[in-house]
C-alpha cells in the first residue's frame, strides 16, 4: 500500500476512535477548555455576564453545535458518540472537497 | 484553544484578521508556486489530521480539558505555508459547521494555531534537526521538542489575547465587556495546563508519527 493510502487508513482509525475525546474528559470530570465557557458558567465564575460577550456569543448558529446534532444534546452516550463520529466524517469530507477545489484552482497555472 | 465568539473585542478580532489576510495571501502564492498536483492529497490529509486530532479532548482531572493541534507535524511534512493553509481549513470548518471557535475569532484562532504554532514548530524543527540524516533519532527528538514549544507558543498568544480584553474593554464601573480575566490569570491558567499536559500530548503524537514515517517513507524528510 502506498504511504498516502496508509495515512488515510490512519485518519479513518482516528475518526472511529474520536469518541474517546468525548468520553475520557467526562470520566475525569473535567470541564470545558479554559476560555471556552458557556454563559451560565461565566455567570457562576465572575458573578455577571459581560455584556459584549453576551451579545456576540450567539452571532453564529452552527449546524452541528459542539459536534452533535441539534436536539441530541441530552440523549445519552450512545447518541453523543454516534453524532461525534458523524461530525468527524462530515467535517473531514468538507475539508477534503475544499482542499481539492483549492488545489485545482491553484494548480491551473502550473500546467 | 478555540476562542469562541464574544470573548475577544472588535479591536483584537479586527487586528488579527488584518494580520492573517496577508498571511493567507502569501501562503496561497507560495503554495501555488511550489505545490505539485500530487501533493494536494497530502494537504487534505494534513487538514483532516489536524481537524480530527483536535476532537481528542484530553482531560486534566477535575479541571479543564484541551487537545493537541497537529500543526507542527503537518508543517514538518508539507512545509509551513502549506501547513498554514491546511490548519486554517480545519479551523474554518470547525468554526462554521461545529461552532468550535467563533467566526469573529477566526483571525485570532488562525493566528495562534495556523501561524504562530506552525511557523514556530517548523523553524525549531529545522534548527534542531539541521544536517541530521533523514532516519536519525535527532529528527524524532526535533519533532517532539518543536511540537512542545510550538503548542505552548500558541497557548501564550491565546492567553495574551484573552488577558488584554478587560484592559481594552470595560464599563465605567469596571465590569469587563468581553473576556473577564486579566493577563496574569489568563497566562497562569493557559500556560500551566499547556506546559504540564497538552504540550506533551502534541510532542508525543508528532514524534511518534515522524518515527513511523521515517521507517515507512523517509522521502518525506528529504530537503
Amino acid at each position: 500500500m502506498k504511504t498516502v493510502s496508509k495515512l488515510w487508513v490512519g485518519i479513518v482509525f482516528l475518526i472511529l476512535l474520536c469518541p474517546l475525546g468525548l468520553l475520557v474528559p467526562e470520566k475525569f470530570r473535567s470541564g470545558a477548555a479554559w476560555g471556552e465557557w458557556g454563559m451560565e458558567e461565566i455567570k457562576e465564575m465572575v458573578g455577571y455576564i459581560p455584556s459584549g460577550l453576551n451579545a456576540l456569543s450567539g452571532v453564529w448558529k452552527a449546524p452541528f453545535p459542539d459536534y452533535t446534532f441539534r436536539g441530541w444534546e441530552d440523549k445519552g452516550w450512545g447518541h453523543s458518540c454516534f453524532s461525534y463520529v458523524i461530525s468527524a466524517v462530515v467535517g473531514i469530507a468538507v475539508i477534503v472537497v475544499f482542499v481539492f477545489i483549492f488545489g485545482k484552482f491553484l494548480g491551473k497555472k502550473n500546467k | 484553544m478555540h476562542i469562541p465568539d464574544g470573548y475577544l473585542g472588535p479591536a483584537t478580532c479586527g487586528v488579527l484578521y488584518a494580520v492573517m489576510i496577508p498571511v493567507w495571501g502569501i501562503a496561497s502564492k507560495i503554495v501555488k508556486k511550489n505545490l505539485k498536483a500530487k501533493h494536494v492529497p497530502l494537504v487534505a490529509i494534513g487538514a483532516a489530521f489536524s481537524f480530527v486530532i483536535m476532537m481528542f479532548n484530553v482531560p486534566i482531572p477535575g479541571g479543564t480539558s484541551g487537545h493537541a493541534v497537529g500543526g507542527v507535524l503537518v508543517a514538518i511534512l508539507l512545509g509551513p505555508w502549506a501547513a498554514c493553509i491546511a490548519v486554517t481549513v480545519a479551523l474554518v470548518v470547525q468554526a462554521l459547521l461545529f461552532g468550535d471557535g467563533g467566526i469573529t475569532a477566526i483571525g485570532a484562532n488562525c493566528f495562534n494555531m495556523a501561524f504562530v504554532l506552525v511557523f514556530t514548530g517548523y523553524y525549531l524543527y529545522k534548527a534542531i534537526s539541521f544536517n541530521s540524516p533523514v532516519t536519525s533519532k535527532r529528527r524524532v527528538f526535533a519533532a517532539g521538542a518543536a511540537a512542545y514549544v510550538a503548542l505552548n507558543a500558541a497557548a501564550f498568544c491565546t492567553a495574551v489575547e484573552f488577558g488584554l480584553q478587560p484592559v481594552l474593554h470595560h464599563t465605567a464601573q469596571g465590569q469587563a465587556l468581553y473576556s473577564p480575566y486579566g493577563i496574569t490569570v489568563a497566562l497562569t491558567a493557559m500556560m500551566s495546563e499547556h506546559l504540564l499536559v497538552f504540550g506533551w500530548v502534541e510532542a508525543v503524537i508528532t514524534a511518534l508519527v515522524v518515527k513511523y514515517l521515517q521507517k515507512q517513507d523517509s522521502s518525506f524528510f528529504q530537503e
